[in-house]
This record gives structure tokens, sequence and C-alpha cells, in this order.
């Protein structure tokens, strides 16, 4: 799939020229500092659906865009 | 596709029972392999297999199909020699030709920094049982005449590592056997049958809800490639997966033989020629996590643009077909093999790029440990508690692509 992400400050761009950036959710259920941190590291929630990730702007800006991204399309939507 | 299984393979379909002794999720090559090896070495054949779609048109159905057990660490040599070796008596075991072709796999260096990890390569190989040795820019050449030595001046070839046992196979004909093989000793298996809960009594998984009704089980083995995430959660197991497209595409007819296989460190492609005589080539994931089969142009040009580099007759060829599959990448490009914490609740997963080549081994191995309980050691290492226990196996250098 050819995706552009909307960048605030250079407008759309393909995502060639971007890096991805994971935003860790550790689930509220864990407790214990260990398994957060282990979590944090670790683990994916990997939704099938909409998530919220940054992407750093390489090749552009050099700034973080934060966005909607639904994973089953790859739709760029408004908010989650 | 049809002829073959309709006049060749018997595959005999059956109403769902109430119960089973083992229920694998995903018919997948992993799915089928286990299946299989539970009712050839085990006797264990009260097993369903339930897949959602048809079996094999998961990644066992879409990948390059590339077999190799030249990897960058110990425990991945063995276990991948392991799957090598079982590969080369799949044919005569469950007499169905799968077209495994042994063809020697090629992995070029184009700078120091490659030299010294094909290098180190061909040593962790001998050392830990895989055939692999260094070879330099006159070998390469006698071995694939068409490789273009000096990289279109920009990545020359300095030498690399060769592994003769490098090997393909036909990829839906390797599931159908499997699934024939595990038919023919009773197993079960239910298309179009979508799993979309596990039931459980108190922390123990005891059967499967699916879209026709639920069924019980002794223990339910998770074998859904990249969909795995959503099947753990309903167990309550966190995994360290996403799921990452992997595209790949094949050209027409290219009118002289290509021995090997070939792959690039450097330039991150690999091509081999199939049974029909195309050139078939693949590279990296797609960097966004996505459940999304859709392939793009941006893959086709820049992967046929580096393959192009080293390979310059690609040129006068056509692309006929480009098509993806979504994969289940684990963080350290290792997979993930065995119990979950979850009593009657196992898993194999983290296969990314890499798990075709793994679906004998992956499949015998996880039938030993379902039939005995007991994790077998050749798997040991690969367990999902490995990252609370920080013995995580990174390799990346060895199966980032295939
Ligand atoms: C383009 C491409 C090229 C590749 N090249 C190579 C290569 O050259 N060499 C190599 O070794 N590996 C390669 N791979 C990787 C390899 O294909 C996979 O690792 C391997 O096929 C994984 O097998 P599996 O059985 O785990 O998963 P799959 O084959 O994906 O099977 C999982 C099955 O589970 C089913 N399923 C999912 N959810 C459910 C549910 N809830 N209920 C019921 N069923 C469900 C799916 O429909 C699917 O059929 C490649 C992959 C791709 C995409
Ligand atoms: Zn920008």
């Amino acid at each position: 799939m050819n995706i552009n992400i909307p960048c605030p400050h250079c407008g759309p761009r393909p995502i060639q020229e971007f890096m991805y950036g994971e935003i860790p959710s550790v689930p509220d259920e864990i407790t214990d500092p260990d398994a957060r941190d282990l979590d944090r590291a670790f683990m994916r929630t990997n939704p099938e659906g909409v998530q919220l990730e940054a992407w750093f702007h390489t090749y552009g800006c050099r700034r973080w865009v934060r966005i909607h991204r639904d994973t089953r399309t790859d739709e760029i939507v408004e908010r989650g | 596709m049809n002829e073959f299984i309709e006049q060749k393979v018997q595959l005999q379909w059956h109403e769902p029972k109430a119960n089973y002794d083992v229920v694998i999720v995903g018919g997948g090559g992993h799915g089928l392999a286990t299946a299989y090896f539970l009712a050839t070495r085990h006797g264990i054949t009260n097993v369903a297999v339930l897949e959602r779609k048809y079996i094999g048109g998961g990644n066992s159905g879409r990948n390059t199909t590339v077999i190799r057990a030249n990897y960058g660490i110990p425990e991945a040599v063995r276990f991948y020699q392991r799957s090598v070796e079982l590969y080369q008596t799949l044919e005569a075991e469950t007499e169905r030709w799968i077209m495994h072709k042994q063809k020697g796999l090629l992995w070029l260096a184009h700078n120091e920094a490659g030299i010294r990890a094909e290098r180190a390569r061909a040593e962790v190989n001998t050392a830990f049982g895989a055939k692999t040795e260094y070879v330099g820019p006159k070998e390469i050449q006698e071995i694939a005449p068409q490789i273009d030595m000096m990289g279109g001046g920009v990545w020359p070839v300095l030498g690399g590592s060769y592994h003769p046992e490098g090997a393909t196979a036909r990829h839906d004909r390797v599931n159908w056997a499997l699934a024939e093989g595990a038919m023919r000793r009773g197993v079960h298996i239910h298309q179009r049958t979508t799993v979309i809960g596990l039931r459980k009594e108190g922390d123990r998984v005891v059967g499967v809800m699916t879209d026709k009704g639920p069924i019980g089980a002794g223990v339910v083995l998770s074998a859904v490639g990249g969909h795995v995430t959503n099947l753990a959660n309903m167990a309550g197991v966190r995994l360290p997966i996403r799921t990452h497209p992997l595209q790949a595409f094949v050209t027409n007819h290219y009118a002289r033989q290509f021995d090997p296989i070939v792959a690039s460190m450097g330039l991150l492609f690999y091509a081999s020629q199939t049974a029909r005589g195309e050139m078939l080539i693949g590279a990296e994931i797609d960097r966004q996590p996505s459940y999304s089969y859709r392939s793009g142009h941006h893959f086709l040009q820049s992967c046929a643009f580096r393959a192009m580099t080293l390979l310059p007759f690609l040129r006068n060829l056509r692309i006929l077909r480009q098509w993806t599959g979504v994969c289940d990448m684990s963080p350290d490009y290792s997979p993930i093999m065995g119990q979950t914490g979850v009593d009657g609740f196992y898993i194999t997963t983290g296969w990314g790029t890499w798990g075709f080549k793994a679906i004998p081994a992956g499949g015998e191995q996880m039938a030993q440990l379902i039939a005995t309980g007991e994790t077998p050691a050749l798997i040991a290492p690969f367990g999902l508690d490995r990252f609370a226990r920080d013995r995580t196996l990174a390799d990346r250098g060895s199966a980032g692509t295939h």
C-alpha cells in the first residue's frame, strides 16, 4: 500500500520518508513494576483496528508526527 | 491447484465433533505439520485443525519458499538444520511430490562489514551442524554467472557465503501433503471455521468458540500467523508480536536457467527461479504495522531496482504478479514456540518472514511438546519466557528477509 502521512509541517508525504515509532501502552491490569517494565520493553498491543502512532519525519522536518491509523485498511483517520 | 487436490491428494472432510484431544487454530503449514506429526509420531489422532478460510490461504501459501539453515546463532542453526533435513525426506515420507529442489544459496557481501558477517555465518554454521562456506568472487561467478560482480558500479560483490543445502519447495503442495497425511490417520480439518473466542475453566483453556459453535479441547494450539495477537488476547496472553505486511513479486519466464538462490545483505533482496522459469523476488517488510493485504507500487519499484543492480538480465523481464502476506514479527527475529503460562494453551508464532522453512521441524517439535507435556531441548530456548528471562535470541541479520 502507498500511504501518505499528513505532516503538519510539510503536508502529506510518502510513508517512506518517515520512521515508525511505537507508543507503548501497558495495560492498567499489570501493576507489578518489573512486569510493567517488561511489557513496556517488549509487548505490543498490535491492534487490528485504529491505533495512535508516532512517525519521525526523517527525510523532512525531522519532527515527530502523531496520527491515528486503521491497521486493517491503512487509512489515516481523524481520531481513535 | 484444484486439479492437484481432486486428482491426487485425498482430503476427506468431516462434521465437527463436540470435543477433541487437541484443537489447532490455523490451517497454515505450522498447524498442519503439528497435526501431521501428532498423528504419525505419537498416534494422537483425535485432533482438529480449524481454519477460517482455506488451508494454506495465509502466509504458508504466499511465501517465496526458501529453505535454509544458515542462521547466525547456535540455537537457530540447530533448529533450522533439523527442518532442512526433514524437508529432504518429506517427499519420500508423504509419497507426495512437493517439488523439493536443492539449489544452493549465495549470500553476497558488498563491503567489509558484510564480509565479516558472512565469514562469521560460515563459522557458526559449521560449528553447529549446517554446511556453509565462505566464497570469493571467482567462486561466486562460477555458481551464478548472471550476477554483475561490479554491482552496477555501486554495490560490488566482494565475497559471500555459500550454503549448498539451500532449497525451495512448492508451498501449496507442502500444505496439502501434510493435510492429507494427517487426515488419512484420522485428523479432522475444518475450513471456513473461525475461532472467535476461547473457553476457560478457571485458569485453564478447555476449548474454543467458533462461528459455527463451541468445540471442547484437551489443549489448544495457536498457529494463526499474523493474526496471533487477537487469539492470544482471548487467553489473556500478551505477546511481543507486531504484524507487518511482506510483499513479493514474480516475473515472466526467463529463458535461461538460474540455478541458485541469491540474497544480498546490503541490497536487502533475494531471488530464485521457480519451476516454471519465472524469477521470484522478495525483500524486507513494509515499515508500517498492518493487517492490510494490499500491495503497493513503491515496493515494486524499489525492490525491482535493487534486484536489477545485481541481476541486470531482469531488465528484459516483466512483472507478472505481486502479492502480500501479513507476518507475525518478533522483536529479536526469532520464533516463539511452546507454553504460554496459561494451562492448556500452546503457541507457535514469531514466524515473521522466515517460517516456511521451519514448518517440518516446528510441527515435529510442537507435536512432541503436546504429546509429552515437556518442552523438547531443540525449542526450549525459543519459549515466550525468554523475554522475561533476558534471553532474547537476536538474529535479524539472518532472518530479516527470507
Ligand atoms: C511474501 C512472503 C515471503 C516469504 N518468504 C519466505 C521464505 O522464502 N522462506 C521462509 O522460510 N518463510 C517465508 N515467509 C514466511 C512464511 O510464509 C511464514 O512464516 C509461514 O508460512 C507461517 O506459517 P504459519 O502456519 O505460522 O502461518 P499461516 O500460513 O499464515 O497460517 C495461519 C492460518 O491461520 C488462519 N487463521 C487466522 N486467524 C484464525 C482464526 N481466528 N480462526 C481460524 N483460523 C485462523 C489463517 O487464515 C491462516 O491460514 C514469507 C512470507 C511472505 C508473506
Ligand atoms: Zn515534516
